[in-house]
């Protein structure tokens, strides 16, 4: 929303209304419910007992939500970790121009278009020992590799079944970031002499930080959310070596319908995300400068 | 500091064999060493793809390009030592000033203190050392092109600057400065510079030789005095010039020409037959409408630009502007006047080829 | 140096492409076998080839209404979402107005909450609305995060268009809706495609929500490949075709928007 001066009008409110009303369905009536249930303690459906913020506090001292909150960062972090450098090495190595282009954009952004239970179901299915490509080789190979039993292939296969999973939002963000980078400045580099590292440390690396701020954040905010694929693969286990917050949630809240604590964990999960996003954003926005400027000449 | 001559054609495709086929016509142009040079000409007419051909940053799909004599059709721009300034200011963001200035020394291994010295040296010149430590993408858009500029410039041996209409994104109110700063090294470091544009006063200011380009052709080259005062072709003349000159068909025949339906003596060595007549607006001469020699036209329009007027005459379907300053005496619209066509400043063409 | 450089970059692409497709060739692998000899021997490729998983598919009921219904809810969200966010993009493209940047980033908050965190609200909502098990209501409930989506790609390609455009189309005589749809809308057709596309994306893949809200007439596939459990045994061989059959919509869909996929995954804002 930068650049020339915008007219006030109030009246584009009209316009923005839509909007307002469908999220506001979909979003702040259910937020309201679960505002509700945080504070309540509902011991039938006609007896419900304000209890304020009793909810919040026994959430926050339960141990198996710290130890869930701990795997989660391991794993958000070991995510952004391994994606982020794989997707701007990948977009690198792709072709800008061709046929050749067009077949392995496609091929790279197959993986974001598969229903996240099946991205799950591919990966239970090639990692078993019995009727899976990984399974059977790594078995031939003479490793007892288990992601049901063995926690630690647990946690590595699921972090293997994410990278496959969502490098390529990375990769085509930075794909699109270098896209835009125009001629000029790699003639400019070669004129100068400047080596390959060179090249990328100073124009290519500079000119990514906008959609790199984008694709830190996505991934970061959806590796926090995520739920379908562990589930489908590991189930949470073996034990809760692979259950991560989503996860917990719905564990508390379906499996064991304690309805208050797990809207008020709701609350904190989503205050955590935003929390985080928040903190995330603004230092990635402090490192290097603001190059709105940049972007009228594009 | 080089000669460079050009002795080549070039062409996208694989078998050319019509002239649309051809980015750039056989031609054979030659810059001398520490000239000022601008290639002229609107869009699409080739300057660009000259000017890469030149850099190195395209190579001729016929013939060479000789720096000093020696060929380096195949030179990266690197080798050929040039340096170049684009259209939008490049340079290295995360970098100071002063980083930018040195990058290209430091890429070529120079020691640290001569790295200083030099790019001391171009700040000065330049008017920005000041501005040494502060980072580079914080500045105006003038100030980055003068930075690209300067990255050309330090280092000690190039061979030539090349420009590609540096002074696009430029305000307005700047392009003179920077102009002037142009011309300033020149003047000092007499380095061959070699300037694209399709703004004739940029071209006509800036450069000591002017070639002036059109689909892929060299049409004239010649200082800008020459290109003004006898276009080579009527597209230099309709090129060149605010507005550029009145072109009028005309037939000789001995040493009567008839132009408009109206029979005029001429004292040249015009050949026989149909020609084309010009005579740019500035040269046109308003007199009396019953002058001998003259012809009757209609004034259509005066318009008023500031510094001169424009003045419409009109006979017929054809029109022609006459630009006089302000001390003259201006015609009214609706007057009629007599227009004297032929002067020591008409020029002739045929087939579009300056004849006389 | 310069050869060196080229196979580097490619040995890498290569092996990631290997990497990206090999598990989805061993689904189709799967695909083409039958049970029997998925159970019983292993092979890279099918000893007895055979159409017999994808048949099932296309002839069950149970199967193919999985498709179907994930197609109508997707394609209803797609037209809702991008239907409400053009205008709205437009207002934040354009103006200024009270609460304006707060209503920006209160959208951009909602794609932030955990989808767990709806489980309930949204199955108690939906219930009392009487609307379980229909597929408005996953469009509906879809729309949570697809519509702030829609709204911030929409917006950043608006911002490319000049705002002269706007303004010498109401000194022609254009009302306001006339000159949205019939200037505006073409400009930005690249920035719609895109924004349909990710309403498309993530609407198809999402299990959660989906499978909470349906239970029969609305099942998704996605809901009812995650019970294929029979009594002689898990289907390995249907679920791994139906697990093939739901790329497919995705790879039609990435084919059609290739060439915009450059500059749409960066939202506009490159």
């Amino acid at each position: 929303m930068s650049g020339p001066i915008k007219p006030v009008n109030q009246k584009a409110w009209w316009l923005v209304l839509p909007v307002i009303l469908c999220v506001a369905f979909s979003a702040i009536i259910p937020l309201m419910t679960v505002v509700n249930y945080s504070v309540q303690d509902i011991i039938s459906p006609e007896r419900r007992v304000f209890v304020g913020v009793e909810w919040f506090m026994e959430v926050l001292r339960d141990e198996d939500l710290h130890e869930a909150l701990f795997r989660q960062i391991q794993y958000s972090l070991s995510v952004l970790l391994i994606e982020v450098p794989l997707g701007i090495t990948l977009a690198l190595c792709m072709p800008a121009h061709g046929w050749k282009s067009s077949a392995v954009l496609v091929v790279v952004a197959l993986s974001l278009l598969i229903p996240w239970n099946v991205v799950g179901t591919i990966w239970q299915i090639f990692g078993r020992a019995d009727i899976g490509l990984l399974g059977y080789t790594l078995e031939r190979m003479g490793v007892e590799y288990s992601y049901t039993g063995n926690a630690t292939h647990a946690w590595i296969t699921v972090l293997v079944m994410d990278v496959w999973h969502w490098t390529p939002l990375v990769a085509l963000l930075a794909f699109a970031g270098l896209r835009s980078i125009p001629d000029a400045y790699y003639q400019a580099a070669q004129i100068d002499g400047a080596s390959r590292i060179a090249v990328f440390r100073y124009i290519q690396l500079p000119k990514l930080r906008g959609v790199l701020v984008i694709a830190v954040l996505l991934r970061f905010m959806d590796s926090f959310m995520i739920y379908t694929e562990p589930f489908v693969l590991t189930g949470g286990g073996p034990g809760n070596a692979t259950t991560f917050l989503s996860q917990y949630l719905t564990q508390k809240a379906v499996g064991q319908f304690d309805l208050g604590p797990a809207a008020a964990f709701s609350l904190i999960y989503f205050l955590i995300i935003l929390l985080f996003s928040f903190v995330l954003y603004n230092w990635m926005q402090s490192v290097g400068t603001a190059d709105a400027q940049e972007k009228s000449h594009g | 500091m080089a000669l460079i001559e050009l002795d080549l054609a070039h062409a996208y495709g694989a078998n050319p064999q019509k002239d649309e086929d051809y980015a750039l016509l056989p031609m054979q142009l030659r810059f001398e060493d520490g000239g000022a040079y601008a290639l002229l000409g609107p869009s699409g007419c080739g300057k660009s793809t000259m000017l890469n051909i030149i850099s190195g940053l395209l190579a001729p799909s016929h013939g060479t390009v000789r720096f000093d004599g020696i060929d380096v059709s195949a030179h990266s721009p690197q080798q050929r030592n040039i340096a170049q300034v684009f259209q939008f200011p490049v340079i290295y963001d995360t970098m100071t000033v002063e980083q930018n200035l040195a990058f290209p020394l430091k890429n070529r291994g120079l020691s640290p203190e001569r790295i200083r010295q030099r790019v001391g040296e171009v700040a000065e010149m330049l008017e920005i050392s000041h501005e040494m430590n502060r980072r580079a993408a914080g500045l105006s858009a003038d100030q980055k092109q003068i930075i690209s500029l300067g990255r050309g410039l330090v280092r000690p041996d190039v061979s030539a600057v090349l420009f590609d209409e540096p002074l696009t994104v430029i305000d307005p109110h700047l392009k003179w400065k920077l102009r002037r700063k142009l011309k300033q090294i020149h003047h000092e470091l007499r380095l061959t510079l070699i300037y694209v544009t399709h703004d004739q006063i940029e071209a006509l200011t800036f450069a000591d030789e002017v070639v002036v380009m059109s689909r892929g052709r060299a049409v004239q080259v010649g200082r800008p005095e020459d290109l003004f005062e006898r276009p080579a072709h009527t597209f230099v003349g309709h090129f060149i010039g605010s507005p550029g000159m009145n072109f009028l068909a005309a037939s000789v025949d001995g040493s009567s020409l008839k132009v408009l339906d109206v029979v005029l003596t001429h004292d040249r060595n015009l050949p026989q037959g149909d020609l084309m007549l010009g005579i740019r607006p500035e040269y046109l001469e308003i007199v009396p409408p019953q002058t001998p020699e003259s012809v009757a036209f209609e004034v259509a329009r005066v318009q008023d630009i500031g510094t001169y007027f424009l003045v419409a005459c009109r006979r017929g379907d054809v029109t022609l502007k006459v630009r006089m300053g302000p001390e003259m005496i201006i015609p009214t619209a609706g007057q009629t006047v007599g227009l004297r066509l032929i002067s020591g400043r008409t020029c002739f063409y045929r087939n579009e080829e300056l004849v006389l | 140096m310069v050869k060196k450089r080229f196979k580097k970059r490619n040995i890498f692409l290569a092996a990631y492409l290997v990497f990206a497709l090999l598990p989805i060739y061993w689904m189709l692998n799967m695909s083409f076998k039958t049970n029997e000899e998925i159970v019983s021997s292993f092979s890279l490729w099918p000893q007895d080839f055979t159409f017999a998983n994808y048949i099932t598919i296309f002839t069950d009921v149970s199967w193919y209404s999985g498709y179907i219904n994930s197609l109508i809810y997707v394609l209803i969200n797609m037209v809702i979402s991008v239907g409400v966010a053009l205008p709205a993009a437009y207002a934040f493209s354009r103006y200024r107005f009270l609460g304006d940047k707060h209503v920006f980033f209160w959208l951009l908050t909602n794609r932030m909450t955990p989808p767990a965190v709806f489980l309930l609200p949204f199955f108690q909502l939906y219930s009392t609305l009487g609307m379980m098990d229909t597929h408005i209501a996953v469009a509906l409930a879809h729309l949570l995060f697809n519509v702030p989506l829609a709204v911030w790609i929409l917006e950043g390609f608006m911002s490319g268009i000049p705002r002269e455009i706007d303004e010498t189309a109401y000194i022609d005589g254009y009302s306001f809706p006339k000159f949205f749809l019939q200037i505006f809308i073409p400009l930005i057709k690249a920035g719609v495609g895109v924004a349909a596309f990710f309403c498309f994306m993530f609407s198809w893949v999402e299990l959660l929500l989906a499978r909470t809200l349906t239970s029969v007439n609305a099942k998704p596939i996605v809901a009812t490949m995650t019970r294929t459990v029979s009594a002689s045994g898990m289907d390995w061989a249907t679920l791994a075709a139906a697990g093939a059959l739901t790329i497919v919509p995705g790879a039609i869909v990435i084919w059609f928007v290739r060439h915009y996929i450059a500059k749409g995954f960066a939202m506009g804002r490159v």
